[in-house]
C-alpha cells in the first residue's frame, strides 16, 4: 500500500470515477483519526481531511490528557457507554502501540463540609456507571498519600483506575495506522461547502472539490457549521476555553495522583495532574466564548489558576512554568455527545465530543462504523491492521538516550539535542521522516518533546529549528 | 542501562567559562585525571554565540558577561565571545584536561557518581571531586507568564544569538526587545546583524539605564508586555505603561532578554541545598555545596555575572578542590547561612565558611529588587552588628554591586543566620 498524504495542490480529480471516495471523514482530531482507523480495516476508499497542517491540531492537542474511567459520567448516556467501552479499548491499544499510559489514580479532594457530603453521591454514581473500585478515604489517609496537599483537605473519593495518557501520540498512532493501511490524508484542506446529491456529496474545499459517497463530520469545534451546510440546525458549538499551566518536572514529586475537584454549583473546577512527560498540569479554566479561534491565554486565567493551584498544592508554584496554553472544548449545551446518523444523506454527525473524547475515541470509531452501515455503507469483511509501535514519549518508560544497545547501533540516539527533555538526534530524524511527518516545529515538538522543556529553546531552539528546516525547507 | 563504570579524580560538569577555567587550573596543578563534560557539540558555553566585544577586558567589571552592543565603550576592550570561548577551550586542553563534548550528565548514581549519555553510550563516572558548572539561562515566555497566543517568532537572547550566529536562520522583519539590561542591547545588535528592524526596546524600569542605550531605537520605560498576538506568526506585542496607557506594537519577532535563572536541575536532582535567593546551590567561599566533595562555580551560583568573573571562580575553585583531593580540606557544614532582607534579592557566596575563608576578590556580590541610591549595607548576626558599609553609587536591579568581606571572621559558627540588610 502506498501512503497518500497531501498538504498542498490539487485533490483527486472529480472526473476520475476512481477518485470518488467511499467515505470522507472531516476533521483529523483524535475522534476523526479513530474513525479513519476503524474504516482502514475495510476495503474502502477513505479520506481523512483537516483544515490545519497536522492531525490532532486543535482540541485534541490541548486537553488534560486523562484516560478516564467514566465514573462521573451521566449514567445511561451515550457518553457514559462510549467512555466505558473506549477506556478499555484505548488502554489495550496503548499497551500494544507503545502509547504511554500511567495508572496514577485520581483523588477527588473535598475542601469543605459540602464537598465532603457530596462524596457518597459521587461514589454511588460511579457504581451506576459500572465502576466499582472507588471508595471514600479520610483526611489522614489522604494526607499520607498526598503529603504536599495544601491545608484543609477533609477527605477524598479514591478512583484508582483514572490514568494519564499521551494526548499527542494517540491521534498520531490512529492516523498513522490508517494512512499505512491506505486511507488518504489531506491536510490544509478546509471544507467550505457541501452539495449532497443522489449518489453522495461534493465537498468544496480550500484545495478544490472532493467527491464522496458517505460523509462523517468529526469537525470538533466546527461540527455545527459542517452540519448546517447539510441543512440541519440541531446543535451549536459554543467553544469553552480551558487555560492550563504546565509546571516543570521538578514539580512532579509534589503530586502523586490526579487531584480532581468535587464538582459543585460553580462547575467542574480546576485539577492538578501529572503528565506522562513527567510534568504537572494545572487547569483548566472554563470560559464560554463565541470565538472558535480564541486559543490565547489571559492574565485573568493565569491568575485564577495560580490562586487555585496554590491552595491545592502550595509548593507547585515555586517551580518554573514550562507552558501556558488554552484549548477549546466543543460544548453544545447538552450533557451528552451528539452523534446522529442521517440515512437519506449517507451522513453521520459526530458532535459535542467533550473532554472525554480522547478516552472514548476508539469506541466512537466503532460506533460510527456501525452507523455508517446503517446509512447504507457496505464495508465488506474487516481485516487486521498491521501492528504499530510508536516512539515512546513517556517518562515512565525506557527512552533512547539511556538505551546502550540502541546507541551502539546508531550513535544518533546518544546525541542529545534537546537537553531539558532529553530528546536525541535519532528521535528527531525519525519524526521528520515518519509516515505523517510534522509540518511545523510545534508538530515536531508533539512528536518528540523537542524544545518542550523548561528552557523553551534557550539552549536547543535554534538547533531543532535548523534540523526541521533542513528536512522541510 | 546503567552504563560502564569509570573513575576520575575531578569531574567538571559544563565547559563554559567557569568549567573550562577550573579544568585548566586543576590539570595544570597535576590533580590527576581531570575530565570536563560538555553536553553541547562545542565547548565554550554562552560566549560561543555572543558576537560582541567586552570579554576579558579590564572594563569588564562594569560591562559584565553579556556586554553592550558594538559601538559602546566596552565593546572595544577585551575580545569577542567566540574568541573568549576558543581561548578558554585551548587553555583547558593545553593544560591536560580531558574535554569531552556531546556528553550529557543525566543524573546521579551516588554522592559523587554521575550517569552520562553520549554517542558512545551511557556511562557511570565516579569522581573524587565533582564541580558543577552548568551555568544559567534566560527565563522564557512561559515562565514569565506572558498571556496570549503561542505563535512562532518568540525568542530568548540565547536562542536568537544561536539562530543568527551559529545556524544562520532567518529571523523576521520587525522586532521588539523586552529588557534594557546589557543583554537586551546585545539582542538589538544581533537583530541588526540579521537585518531585522528593531521597533523598540521595552523595559518595566521607570528610569533608563544611564549609559547603555542602543542608538536609534526608541526605549519605552515603565512598560510591561501584557499579551502576544498572532496565529501562524507573531503579529504584535500589547503593552501597558504604568500610567495606564496601552498600545500594541506591530512586529513579527519579540526577544525576551535577561531574567536569568541558574540551570540548577542537576544540583537539585542530587539533593543539593539551594539558596532561596539565587536559586543556585548554597555555597561558601571555597565553592563547597551542601554535599561533601561536590563544588559549584560560575553562573549556576549567581545568575548572572560576567564571563570573566565566572572564569575567575573556576580558577579559584582549584585550591579547595586540591585540598579535598589531598585530604586536607576544612570541615564543611558548620557554615552559617547568609540571608538578605528585601529589597535585596541575593548575596553570593551565601554561606559563611567555618574557616573564615573570603570570597574571590575579597567581595560578596549582591542584587537588589529595587533601585537603592547610596544604600547602607548592614551585616548582623543574632542582633550583633558585624559590619556596615555605605555604597558610593546607586544599586539598581539587574546589576551587580559588592560588599567587602572583612567581617567574615567575626561570624559566630555557633550563632544563627547572618543577615544583610540595606537601608
Amino acid at each position: 500500500v502506498t501512503v497518500t498524504l497531501t498538504t498542498a495542490g490539487p485533490l483527486p480529480s472529480l472526473d476520475d470515477a476512481e477518485a470518488t471516495y467511499d467515505v470522507v471523514v472531516v476533521g483529523a482530531g483524535v475522534v476523526g483519526a479513530a474513525v479513519a482507523r476503524e474504516l482502514a480495516r475495510y476495503r474502502l476508499r477513505t479520506a481523512l481531511v483537516d483544515a490545519s497542517d497536522d492531525i490532532g491540531n486543535a482540541t485534541s492537542k490541548a486537553n488534560t490528557a486523562i484516560l478516564h474511567t467514566g465514573f462521573d459520567a451521566v449514567p445511561g448516556s451515550l457518553e457514559a457507554r462510549l467512555v466505558r467501552e473506549g477506556r478499555d479499548l484505548l488502554a489495550a491499544y496503548a499497551a500494544e502501540a507503545g502509547i504511554p499510559v500511567e495508572r496514577v489514580g485520581a483523588l477527588l479532594v473535598a475542601w469543605d463540609e459540602d464537598q465532603l457530603a457530596a462524596l457518597p453521591g459521587l461514589r454511588d454514581k460511579a457504581e451506576r456507571n459500572g465502576y466499582h473500585a472507588s471508595r471514600i478515604i479520610g483526611a489522614d489517609e489522604l494526607r499520607a498519600r498526598e503529603p504536599h496537599l495544601g491545608p484543609g483537605a477533609l477527605g477524598a473519593l479514591d478512583v484508582p483506575d483514572e490514568s494519564i495518557i499521551c494526548p499527542w501520540t494517540t491521534p498520531l498512532a490512529f492516523a498513522t495506522q490508517a494512512v499505512r493501511a491506505g486511507v488518504h490524508l489531506h491536510l490544509n484542506c478546509r471544507v467550505r461547502d457541501i452539495t449532497p446529491d443522489a449518489d453522495g456529496h461534493t465537498l468544496t474545499t480550500s484545495r478544490g472539490p472532493l467527491r464522496t459517497r458517505h460523509l462523517v463530520n468529526a469537525a470538533g469545534l466546527h461540527a455545527d457549521e459542517i452540519d448546517r451546510l447539510l441543512g440541519h440546525d440541531v446543535f451549536t458549538v459554543t467553544p469553552r476555553r480551558g487555560q492550563l499551566l504546565v509546571l516543570d518536572k521538578l514539580a512532579r514529586p509534589l503530586v502523586g495522583h490526579i487531584l480532581l475537584p468535587v464538582p459543585g454549583p460553580a462547575g467542574k473546577g480546576v485539577l492538578v495532574a501529572p503528565t506522562v512527560f513527567g510534568n504537572v498540569l494545572l487547569g483548566p479554566t472554563a470560559e464560554d466564548l463565541d470565538d472558535k479561534t480564541a486559543t490565547g491565554s489571559t492574565a485573568d486565567g493565569i491568575r485564577l489558576l495560580r490562586e487555585k493551584g496554590r491552595r491545592i498544592v502550595p509548593g507547585l508554584l515555586d517551580e518554573e512554568v514550562t507552558a501556558v496554553y488554552a484549548g477549546l472544548r466543543a460544548a453544545t449545551g447538552q450533557e451528552d455527545y451528539r452523534i446522529q446518523e442521517y440515512p437519506g444523506l449517507r451522513y453521520v454527525a459526530v458532535g459535542g465530543i467533550r473532554s472525554t473524547g480522547l478516552t472514548a475515541s476508539m469506541a466512537i470509531g466503532r460506533h460510527v462504523m456501525g452507523l455508517l452501515t446503517a446509512v447504507g455503507l457496505d464495508p465488506g469483511e474487516p481485516h487486521e491492521l498491521p501492528p504499530l509501535t510508536m516512539p515512546n514519549l513517556g517518562e515512565a518508560f525506557p527512552r533512547p538516550y539511556r538505551d546502550a544497545a540502541l546507541i551502539a547501533a546508531d550513535p544518533a540516539y546518544g546525541t542529545l539535542v534537546c537537553h531539558c527533555e532529553q530528546v536525541t538526534l535519532g528521535e528527531i530524524r525519525d519524526a521528520l521522516t515518519s509516515t505523517i511527518p510534522p509540518h511545523s516545529p510545534d508538530g515536531l515538538r508533539r512528536r518528540t518533546r523537542a524544545r518542550g522543556g523548561r528552557c523553551q529553546g534557550f539552549y536547543c531552539g535554534a538547533a531543532v529549528r535548523a534540523l526541521f528546516e533542513e528536512e522541510r525547507p | 542501562v546503567t552504563g560502564q563504570p569509570r573513575e576520575v579524580d575531578v569531574l567538571i560538569v559544563g565547559a563554559g567559562p567557569a568549567g573550562l577555567a577550573a579544568g585548566a587550573e586543576l590539570a595544570a596543578a597535576d590533580a590527576g585525571r581531570v575530565e570536563i563534560l560538555e553536553r553541547e557539540q562545542e565547548a565554550g558555553g554562552i560566549p560561543r554565540h555572543c558576537h560582541h566585544g567586552g570579554f576579558g577586558g579590564r572594563l569588564e567589571r562594569s560591562a559584565y558577561a553579556w556586554a553592550s552592543a558594538a559601538g559602546s565603550a566596552y565593546a572595544r576592550k577585551g575580545t569577542t565571545g567566540p574568541d573568549f570561548a576558543r581561548r578558554g577551550v585551548a587553555a583547558a586542553v593545553a593544560a591536560g584536561a580531558a574535554l569531552r563534548t556531546g556528553v550529557t550528565v543525566t543524573g546521579w548514581a551516588g554522592p559523587r557518581t554521575v550517569e552520562t549519555t553520549g554517542p558512545a553510550g551511557p556511562e557511570q563516572i565516579t569522581a573524587r571531586a565533582v564541580i558543577l558548572a552548568t551555568g544559567a539561562r534566560e527565563r522564557p515566555r512561559s515562565a514569565r507568564l506572558i498571556p496570549g497566543t503561542r505563535p512562532p517568532g518568540v525568542y530568548t537572547t540565547g536562542e536568537l544569538q544561536q539562530a543568527v550566529h551559529l545556524y544562520g536562520l532567518r529571523i523576521g522583519t520587525r522586532a521588539v526587545v523586552v529588557g534594557d539590561e546589557p543583554v537586551g542591547h546585545a539582542a538589538v545588535a544581533t537583530l541588526r546583524a540579521a537585518g531585522v528592524h528593531v521597533v523598540a526596546v521595552v523595559t518595566d524600569r521607570t528610569a533608563p539605564a544611564l549609559r547603555l542605550r542602543s542608538p536609534r531605537v526608541p526605549l519605552l520605560t515603565g512598560t510591561t508586555v501584557t499579551e502576544l498576538t498572532g496565529r501562524r506568526r507573531l503579529s504584535g506585542v500589547a503593552l501597558r505603561h504604568h500610567d495606564g496607557r496601552t498600545t500594541t506594537l506591530r512586529c513579527d519577532t519579540v526577544v525576551l532578554t535577561g531574567d536569568f535563572v541558574p540551570d540548577h536541575e542537576l544540583a537539585r536532582r542530587g539533593g543539593i541545598v539551594l539558596d532561596p535567593g539565587t536559586r543556585g546551590p548554597a555555597y561558601d567561599a571555597a565553592y563547597r555545596t551542601s554535599h561533601p566533595g561536590v563544588f559549584a562555580v560560575g553562573n549556576l551560583l549567581h545568575a548572572v555575572e560576567r564571563a570573566g568573573y565566572a572564569a575567575q571562580e573556576g580558577r579559584a575553585v582549584a585550591v579547595p578542590v586540591l585540598h579535598r583531593l589531598a585530604g586536607t580540606e576544612e570541615a564543611a557544614g558548620a557554615g552559617r547561612r547568609l540571608v538578605v532582607d528585601a529589597p535585596l534579592r541575593w548575596i553570593a557566596p551565601n554561606v559563611a565558611g567555618p574557616d573564615g575563608a573570603r570570597p574571590v576578590g575579597d567581595r560578596f556580590v549582591l542584587r537588589t529588587g529595587r533601585r537603592l541610591p547610596r544604600p547602607l549595607l548592614v551585616v548582623s548576626q543574632d542582633g550583633r552588628e558585624l559590619h556596615r558599609q555605605r555604597l558610593l553609587s546607586t544599586a539598581v536591579p539587574g546589576r551587580p554591586f559588592t560588599l567587602g568581606a572583612e567581617w567574615v571572621d567575626r561570624v559566630d559558627p555557633d550563632g544563627t543566620d547572618v543577615r544583610i540588610t540595606a537601608r
